[in-house]
């Protein structure tokens, strides 16, 4: 029954997927500005010569059709602006640092959220509860891109800590993801404590107190499971948030992934990368959903999927 | 005899919206938020009057000082004073929030209360439509809308809007199934009356009470992806300003003038957290059943 | 560095961690690897196809062409020919190239690769954009707007270490020319096999002091030293690393923690402190270039000359220099930046506003007493904070001096040069750095049906003396008439120059061998560090 519901999901994806393809590239094509304009204006001749060679001379139809031909091929096209590379190839580069990057939010969300979140259902009402859901309040609040570069100011110019940008190193990677999670561990934290704090008045769990468990002990074998629900189906809005806000902070951070080539080639009017970068995102995002739903699936058995 | 103190319980019933004002007056923080919020947009509002100096006027001697007298913010890297830009931003900052909320309300609610009077077949099928596009990140078409087609005041909240229009359709239509059976829809439908009618004069107004307060959550949304946008150069055009523009214009230069990111960044915050709250507090209120995070 | 400013609060842990956290620097025991802020990620690094300022300075180190450039006088000097001869009329140039120059596979480097690269240059089918660098060859034009074929061009060889070179006219420049990346040489067989991506690391053959050897997209290319240049025994440098860096804070930022030995630029509020710190870190010298507005000559009331002048006294561009640009630049009085080609403009326009009174009574002359009835002046710049503030201020000075109204919009870079070129704007902000060293490279913009001229201003007087300039080899002759044609355009102002281009940027002292110059050339074949 799984299986057959994870099948129309995907099969709902393909027409949503030719949708946007479709969108996106009528949409950019229909906007003023071409891929070839630049400083040293060219001479028409030039101009035209340069268009014939990326088949921009054709009707658009027939562009489109050219385009997802070679789509279903796996081709994603030639880069207009990077003459010597493919679409995928720079997609394949790209890739797995912002796959890094967003993994590495998801961590620091995670662990930082459920921790701060576990402690103050534990002990309501103290500091352990009022300290973290502050903070938790100033993450939502503070966008990433006032977070990171007041992060960097402190522990990367002033103290000199941590790298203030750059991709190689393991110290490289604390700050960026460090920014890019910190909103999210603010919602998963109020998550986290709000949806233990539920489970604490549910029968079980009296029983479980009455039985003579501690309340760690309590925490972590009962509730938690129950508890972390919310925190689960937030996932999916959160994997993608954490997609869509690697864009700041890949730009803050000098870092060399996927969302700085969307920017970069949307500006540019880079057609091919703009189509190819914008897909892989709605199919990303399109996953992570599908996949946080079975995750939910599996961990409360009242759900059933028709 | 005996006397009473208690006075004598009224045969009015206790409608909806006065219920639902008891219990917002008692949650002290949203009326705190309220308050804020209030004096907030009085201050927006009469900006021109309070500010001591215009929100454009350079004054190239003078850039980038700190808090003083004359400029109770500062100036920016231009000479101008920083509490008036902050105040007119604010106008943009909220008039776009405002403006983009309302278009994802006018969406939402006319879409989910058709789709929740229809109900079979055609309630399935818009609200498959509405599964699917909530998985979309939207914040890329925008991008992409911004970037080609210019950056008109219009196409920017109306984008915006269309972002956030999804929740407020799934939360009408659930609202709009409820009421579909209450005896006095299925009067007027045994009256004859146009369904037309039954949806835009009976339904949606009573489905208000949610979508204000999804309103209210809303507003923020939309408030920090201007801000998202502006950082990347992609927001309001100059010159106008909103917060989002502030900022990032104090990012830059976050180590030589602080007071330029701290406070538009501060009112950014302030406003954010009242809207929550009193969101927070309004939905409550509404529905004391729900959960509380 | 930096001044300490009011705002560090951590002050007391600074000592204490810096001992224990791990900081990658660079001044380890005199490595020879350079790491260089170079800006925007490289669209490509063919040399007849690139156009961009971060991508020449990657193709220069690869690269060489015929001549070199010393690097503190940009004089010409040997490259990859040896020496070379000019004939009486200024028009063959006969080069006999060195014998032991080579390209990186083992190939030695003749006059067919520069006859089959400047032919390639020039070919239609390339669609270069800088394919008029190509139009100073005898029938270079003609070939590449396809009037003709390329069997008509004038370069030939007659053995393989002899280039004979005809021009259309006697250019003095011609030598200088040369250094530009357009008319470095290809290595034939490589572009032939490879296509497009022939300049991958895997594939590329290239004749420069230094080799390609990674290419991460937005992050950083690394070039290291070339065994097989006929010159490497000078070249102390082992590597350099180009790192693509856009934003001008984040470079800032890591030349302060020492990850950089040079950045590419200087944040505009950041310049006063790095000016405060005498260490002589931040470089600032004259730049070839100038900072200027177009005019729609077009549209009225812009078309009547008085208006424009009077639109252009009317800035304090002293003010504009100091208190927004920030960078130490000039404020323009001319068109051409001063020294250009030893060209020294008489100045024709007012630093400050000693001129107010003028600009204000032709103002009154064109109908618009203090302004009135004039209709609101569209701006138009292309999205960076820096041009925006400038277009703010200039904004501010009309309306305070001159009573007229002027908003302010701007576009992404390819919708803004699209705009330019449809000529849809009223005023639109524009730079142009000098291709060459002569006053010419700036003149001809304004000619007419040049396609870099914007302004659909057309005037056949200076049209006439641009011609005449090209014929004239005396120098006397030509800087006279090139004060001739500045004269006209600085009545007739179909541009508004505002100020001359300073190159600001940061420089560590390690940095040895790196000279300033007005081109802002530093070949990486001279440079070491300390």
């Amino acid at each position: 029954m799984r299986l057959t519901y994870l099948l129309k999901r995907l099969a709902v994806m393909i027409p949503v997927f030719f949708f946007v393809v479709t969108l996106v590239f009528f949409m950019i094509r229909f906007a003023p500005g071409g891929p070839f304009s630049s400083e040293k204006s060219v001479s028409p001749a030039i101009l035209k010569n340069l268009e014939m060679k990326y088949h921009m001379d054709e009707p658009l139809v027939r562009q489109y059709l050219r385009y997802l031909k070679d789509l279903l091929k796996g081709d994603l096209g030639p880069s207009f602006k990077h003459a010597n590379r493919t679409v995928n190839e720079i997609i394949a580069e790209a890739l797995p640092v912002s796959v890094e990057l967003g993994l590495l939010a998801l961590m620091w969300a995670l662990v930082i959220g459920i921790t701060s979140g576990g402690l103050a259902a534990l002990k309501p009402n103290s500091p352990f509860d009022y300290i973290p859901m502050t903070f938790s309040l100033l993450g939502i609040c503070f966008p990433t891109f006032v977070v990171g570069p007041i992060l960097v100011l402190i522990f990367g110019v002033w103290l000199e800590w941590l790298p203030v940008a750059g991709w190689d190193t393991w110290a490289d990677r604390v700050l960026p993801s460090l920014t890019l999670g910190f909103a999210y561990a603010a919602y998963i934290s109020r998550l986290t404590r709000g949806g233990l704090m539920e489970m604490r008045v549910q029968d079980f769990i009296r029983t479980a107190r009455a039985k003579g468990l501690t309340e760690t002990q309590i925490l972590t074998q009962h509730a938690l499971k129950g508890g972390l629900l919310p925190v689960i189906s937030y996932l999916g809005p959160a994997l993608a948030g954490i997609i869509t806000g690697a864009l700041v902070t890949e730009t803050i951070f000098n870092i060399p992934g996927l969302g700085r080539f969307f920017i970069e080639s949307a500006v540019n009017r880079d057609y091919t990368v703009v189509m190819g970068t914008a897909l892989l995102y709605f199919s990303l995002i399109f996953i992570c959903n599908l996949l946080v739903d079975i995750v939910y699936a599996l961990l409360d058995p009242r759900v059933k999927y028709v | 005899m005996s006397e009473l103190s208690t006075a004598v319980p009224s045969s009015q019933g206790v409608s909806l919206w006065d219920d639902a004002w008891a219990r917002l007056k008692k949650n002290r923080l949203a009326l705190l938020a309220a308050t804020f919020l209030i004096l907030e947009v009085l201050i927006f509002f009469l900006a021109p009057l309070i500010a001591p100096h215009s929100y454009e006027v350079q004054d190239l001697e003078r850039t980038m000082t700190g808090p003083s007298w004359r400029h109770w913010f500062g100036t920016d890297t231009l000479g101008r004073d920083l509490f008036a830009r902050v105040l007119y931003g604010g106008r943009v900052s909220l008039t776009v929030g405002i403006l983009a909320s309302m278009v994802s309300a006018i969406v939402g609610v006319i879409y989910g209360s058709i789709s929740g009077f229809l109900g079979g077949r055609w309630d399935n099928l818009m609200m498959r439509v509405v599964d699917v596009l909530y998985a979309l990140p939207f914040i890329f078409l925008v991008i992409i809308l911004m970037v080609y087609f210019g950056r008109n005041f219009m196409l920017l909240f109306v984008a915006l809007g269309l972002t956030q229009w999804l929740t407020m359709a799934r939360i009408v239509r659930g609202q709009v199934l409820t009421l579909r059976h209450k005896e006095f829809i299925e009067a007027a439908t045994v009256l004859g009356i146009q369904r037309k009618r039954i949806v835009f004069r009976h339904l949606i107004p009573n489905t208000l009470g949610p979508v204000i307060v999804y309103l209210t959550l809303t507003v923020p949304a939309v408030i920090l992806e201007e801000a998202f946008l502006s950082y990347l150069g992609l927001g309001i055009q100059a010159p106008l300003a909103s917060w989002g523009t502030l900022i990032k214009e104090g990012v830059d230069v976050l180590d030589l003038a602080p007071w330029m990111l701290f406070f538009p960044a501060l009112f950014l915050s302030a406003t954010l957290f009242s809207l929550n709250f009193l969101g927070d507090g309004l939905r409550d209120a509404l529905d004391p059943k729900g959960a509380k995070d | 560095m930096i001044p300490m400013t009011r705002n560090r609060w951590f002050i007391s842990f600074f000592v204490l961690w810096n001992l224990v956290a791990p900081g990658p620097c660079v001044h380890a025991a005199v490595s020879q690897v350079l790491h260089l802020g170079n800006g925007t990620e490289p669209k490509d690094l063919d040399p007849q196809t690139v156009t961009g300022v971060p991508e020449t300075k990657i193709i220069q180190s690869l690269f060489e062409g015929l001549v070199d450039k010393d690097p503190k006088s940009l004089e010409p000097r040997p490259g990859v020919a040896e020496s070379w001869k000019v004939s009486k009329d200024g028009k063959v140039y006969t080069f006999k190239l060195r014998r032991n120059a080579k390209w990186s596979n083992g190939d030695p480097v003749t006059a067919a690769d520069f006859i089959f690269s400047w032919k390639r240059l020039l070919d239609p089918k390339t669609a270069s954009e800088y394919a008029y660098q190509g139009y100073y060859f005898r029938g270079g034009k003609n070939f590449n707007t396809g009037k003709t074929d390329g069997s008509q061009l004038g370069i030939k060889s007659t053995d393989p270490y002899t280039l004979e070179v005809t021009l259309e006219n006697p250019t003095p420049y011609f030598l200088s020319l040369l250094y530009h990346h357009s008319l470095y040489p290809v290595h034939q067989q490589t572009v032939e096999k490879y296509q497009m991506r022939w300049t991958r690391p895997e594939h590329i053959v290239s004749n420069g002091a230094f080799l390609l050897k990674k290419w991460q997209m937005n992050k950083v290319i690394i070039v290291e030293r070339n065994p097989t240049y006929w010159d490497a025994v000078n070249v102390k440098l082992d590597s350099v690393h180009f790192h693509a860096i856009e934003k001008a804070e984040t470079e800032e930022k890591l030349f302060q923690v020492k990850k950089l030995h040079a950045t590419a630029t200087v944040p505009t509020e950041k310049i006063a402190s790095w000016t405060q710190n005498a260490s002589g870190v931040l470089k600032r010298h004259p730049y070839l270039g100038t900072y200027y507005y177009w005019i729609n000559v077009n549209r009225p009331p812009l078309n009547k000359p008085q208006v424009r002048k009077a639109l252009a006294l009317a800035i304090d561009r002293e003010k504009l220099v100091k208190f927004v640009v920030k960078g130490g630049q000039a404020p323009a009085e001319s068109f051409t930046p001063p020294g250009t080609g030893g060209f020294q403009p008489q100045a024709k326009l007012p630093r400050d506003l000693s001129r107010l009174n003028e600009a204000q009574a032709l103002l009154a002359q064109a109908g618009f007493p203090k302004g009135k009835g004039f209709p609101t002046i569209e701006i138009l710049y292309n999205t960076s904070e820096g041009h925006k503030k400038i277009a703010e201020a200039i904004q501010q000075m009309w309306s305070e001096h001159l009573g007229v109204k002027a908003s302010l919009y701007n576009q992404e870079w390819k919708v803004f040069l699209d705009t330019q070129h449809s000529k849809n704007y009223m005023i639109s902000r524009a730079g142009w750095i000098a291709d060459y060293n002569d006053p010419h490279t700036f003149l001809e913009l304004l000619t007419t049906g040049n396609g870099n001229n914007h302004s659909g201003w057309s005037n056949l007087n200076y049209d006439g003396v641009l011609e005449q300039v090209q014929k004239e080899i005396s120098s006397k002759k030509r800087l006279e008439l090139f004060q001739k044609a500045e004269d006209i355009l600085l009545e007739e102002l179909p541009v508004i120059p505002l100020y001359i281009y300073t190159r600001l940027y940061l420089l560590s002292p390690q940095v040895q061998g790196w000279y300033d110059n007005v081109e802002d050339i530093h070949p990486l074949k001279w440079v070491w560090i300390q």
